[in-house]
């Protein structure tokens, strides 16, 4: 279950990303790790953080210029819940799925998003806005049920005040969309 | 005239509930109306349930305001602090006043949070003004030798505050009698527990306490290097214990001969987890540490033995760490006052689910169950009946309503065939259903094994399997049987924690609530009404407007009826997926 979820439906193979990523953008990053003992996990965290995701060519760079190897690389980012191998939208919406969140009802705020983006979880909306995703507890228990949408938490929600947050922030992409262009 | 100060609690929890928005409207009133008072930051006191919390001090006392959002900032700032006229209704607690819910600190002792909500955790002098660090320099001062150290801890009777309750002291000597040229000691803030959130709470509240707990420990055990290995999850935790460990740094209390003590060095640094389950399990966190996929390793040897690298390892989780320096620097006898003969001091425990007063409180141990959810946590919600707890997470299990007045110790918890593990307290209610609960727990569990022990991993999946069709109503005769005889065997046969405990709350649910069980399998009725697939719906006529919301969102038409007329649901075509129900803004729809 665990690795069905982080595995894209279909591995994204570089040639259907239009842009090869800038590779260039982790040199510091392995500059840094290079020569350290247990780098393999911080190195991917880095580079997830400069992607939102470990994209295919990040994971060959790795491996050219660490000697990490590429099947100790990938067993690692599949088997922590943490690494993404397909880029995720703008805004990633984590559903708490933590005890005290179940017991407060949240799988009908999950369904109700859900049914509102048109996404499963784990999955990311075709105009690339938001992925949602169900995690194990935020920490914030006692405000449950709570979901978090990039750094921000809201707490204490019931499906309409979650899918009134979602809306809200859709509405805004939208507008500055419609500036932009 | 002393200037009036305000402190917002700025927690996670604080932060969700709006607290953010709260500490920024202060600094905008007091700007625009050129106002002299002092804003300050600190942590959660622990009362979620009342946050955003204001607490304000001015000379004729502190004053703890609770739902401070936004909105109501002005009219503290006009009454409070212009006209110095205090508001009662928003008060929890002050010198002259105390409402309701202040019954909440009753019979609190705080030691782990002592600073947490009364210090910024981002000030090195506050944490030092509040006796930080003393501990550290009273060994120093006083040449306490390591065996000294490792004998207060002994004594202080403390154990490990994680899950497996294991003397902390003892572990310590372990590792202190291990020689090697090198040892780590690491700090284990992987809070798994879902519904359990005192680490995190440690660590954003008094990060200095933990660190301060890590270097008592090198000290004891001879370490020069550390790890805190904290979850990625926690960006807040790790922000404010980076600004601690540069504090700690540049005041040279980490480095070279710290504290002067000669040859006494150490370094510690954070590892962010990549978020695993199974990484509270220390060997599974140290090969984490090392860079692998976090499977637990066969022991012995054991981490003091052979941890990171190799090299004797001492792990002890955030709470446990918190303590160490108030029991060095108060002595082992005054932690040892508190609590039962063998749980010693005092334990934080984390309310949530259906408990009035959510939050965290720390009570000796040997207080009952009963006392905490009744006394602190001010009962159950909404006036419902109290069912059952679940203690200790996915490794523990359901206390029922009649085994209420069990003491909260190690082995008194365990004797119910729960665990105290790091302390969450899931409160249920007549509406939850256990069944539900267990098959939630192994949901969690199922997707978190590492898949190293076969048992763990594919018996965990056929028990979800089998109380997935039991919550469906497609239980049969002979489950119950199954499923104990499979949590048996997977117990018995997996080598870390994680699946050793795993069955747990299937057994503690079987144990006390067999008839739930037996009610889902043969009578296909879930008693608590939760498990969907086992209701049936029906439209309550009188209430019924005719407005055809459940009609149009039924996905597969059951629902008959002309607009403004009452409407019918086909039970032979419903297939209960619930939507009726919260679609209908006129409560017609009833569940039975
Ligand atoms: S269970 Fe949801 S925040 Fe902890």
């Amino acid at each position: 279950m665990r690795i069905k979820r982080i595995i894209p439906e279909k591995i994204v193979d570089s040639a259907s990303v239009s842009e090869i990523p800038d590779l260039t953008l982790m040199d510091p990053l392995i500059e840094k790790y290079k020569t350290r003992k247990g780098n393999l996990i911080p190195l991917l965290q880095g580079t997830q953080e400069i992607y939102g995701y470990i994209p295919h060519e990040a994971f060959l760079k790795l491996n050219r210029e660490t000697g990490l190897k590429l099947n100790e690389m990938y067993g690692v980012a599949t088997f922590y819940a943490q690494f993404r191998l397909s880029p995720a939208g703008k805004h990633i919406i984590k559903m708490c799925h933590g005890t005290a969140c179940h017991v407060q009802g949240v799988t009908a705020i999950t369904d109700e998003i859900s049914d509102l983006l048109n996404v499963k979880d784990g999955e990311t909306t075709e105009d690339k806005v938001f992925t949602l995703e169900t995690v194990a507890c935020l920490g914030c228990c006692s405000l449950a049920p709570v979901m978090m949408i990039g750094e921000e938490t809201h707490g204490k929600l019931t499906p309409k005040e979650a899918s009134k947050i979602v809306k809200e922030i859709r509405r805004n992409e939208k507008f500055t969309e419609n500036v932009k262009s | 005239m002393n200037k009036t100060t305000v402190i917002v609690g700025l927690g996670s929890c604080g932060l969700a509930a709006g607290a953010g928005k709260t500490y920024d409207e202060f600094h905008r009133i007091r700007q625009a109306d050129k106002l002299d008072f002092e804003i300050k930051k600190t942590s959660c006191v622990g009362m979620c349930f009342r946050e955003p919390l204001v607490e304000i001090i001015d000379d004729t006392g502190k004053y703890l305001y609770g739902s401070v959002d936004v909105k109501r900032v002005d009219e503290i700032i006009e009454k409070h602090i212009k006209n110095f006229s205090p508001i009662p209704e928003y008060i929890i607690e002050s010198e002259k006043y105390k409402s309701e819910d202040a019954s909440f600190f009753d019979g609190q002792v705080k030691i782990t949070l002592r600073n947490c909500g009364h210090i910024d955790p981002e000030s090195i002098e506050e944490y030092e003004s509040r006796g930080g660090y003393e501990a550290m320099r009273k060994i120093s001062n006083t040449n306490m030798s390591y065996e000294k150290v490792i004998q207060s801890v002994l004594d202080s009777g403390i154990r490990g505050r994680g899950g497996g309750g294991f003397p902390a002291g003892m572990k310590w000597k372990f590792a202190r009698n291990n020689n090697s040229d090198k040892k780590y000691v690491i700090c284990n803030a992987d809070e798994g527990d879902p519904g359990a959130f005192m680490d995190r709470s440690i660590l954003e509240g008094d990060p200095h306490s933990v660190i301060e707990g890590m270097m008592i420990c090198a000290y004891a055990i001879g370490a020069s290097e550390g790890y805190i290995y904290c979850r990625a999850e926690y960006p807040l935790a790790i922000k404010r214990l980076n600004i601690a460990l540069d504090q700690a740094r540049k005041k040279g209390y980490l480095g070279q001969n710290i504290f002067g003590i000669p040859n006494f060095n150490l370094e510690i640094q954070i590892k962010e987890g990549a978020g695993a389950f199974v990484c509270g399990e220390e060997t599974a966190l140290i090969a984490s540490i090392e860079g692998e996929r976090g499977m637990p390793r066969r022991r012995p040897p054991f981490p003091a033995e052979s941890g990171l690298w190799k090299h004797p390892t001492n792990i002890n989780n955030v709470e446990t760490l918190a303590n160490i320096p108030w029991i060095i620097y108060n002595g082992p006898q005054e932690f040892a006052k508190y609590g039962t003969e063998k749980s010693k001091g005092t334990k934080v425990f984390a309310l949530t689910g259906k408990i009035k007063h959510g939050g965290l409180v720390e009570v000796p141990m040997g207080i009952t169950i009963k006392d905490i959810i009744y006394k602190l946590g001010g009962g159950i919600t909404g006036g419902k009946k109290f069912k059952a707890v679940q203690l200790g997470g996915p490794s523990g299990g359901c206390i029922p309503e009649y085994l209420s007045h069990t003491i909260v110790d190690y082995d008194s918890v365990n004797a119910t065939g729960a665990i105290m593990g790091s302390g969450g307290m899931v409160v249920m209610d007549e509406t939850t259903c256990v069944v539900d609960v267990a098959r939630f727990f192994l949901d969690f569990t199922q997707k978190e094994s590492c898949g190293k022990c076969t048992f763990c991993r594919i018996g965990t999946k056929r028990m979800l399997e089998i109380l997935t069709r039991i919550t469906e109503g497609e239980g049969k005769q002979g489950d119950i049987e199954l499923l104990e005889e499979i949590a048996h065997t997977i117990k018995d046969s997996s080598l870390c924690g994680l699946g050793q405990t795993a069955p747990n709350p299937v057994l503690t649910t079987i144990k006390y609530f067999r008839d739930e069980y037996e009610a889902h399998i043969r009578d296909h009725k879930c008693p608590a009404l939760s498990c969907k697939k086992l209701l049936t719906y029906e439209v309550i006529a009188e209430n019924c407007t005719g407005c055809m919301a459940c009609a149009k969102g039924c996905p597969v038409n059951a629902i008959e009826g002309e607009k403004k007329q009452v409407h019918h649901i086909l039970q032979d075509v419903c297939i209960q997926c619930g939507v009726c129900f919260t679609k209908c803004k006129f409560k017609a729809i009833r569940l039975s």
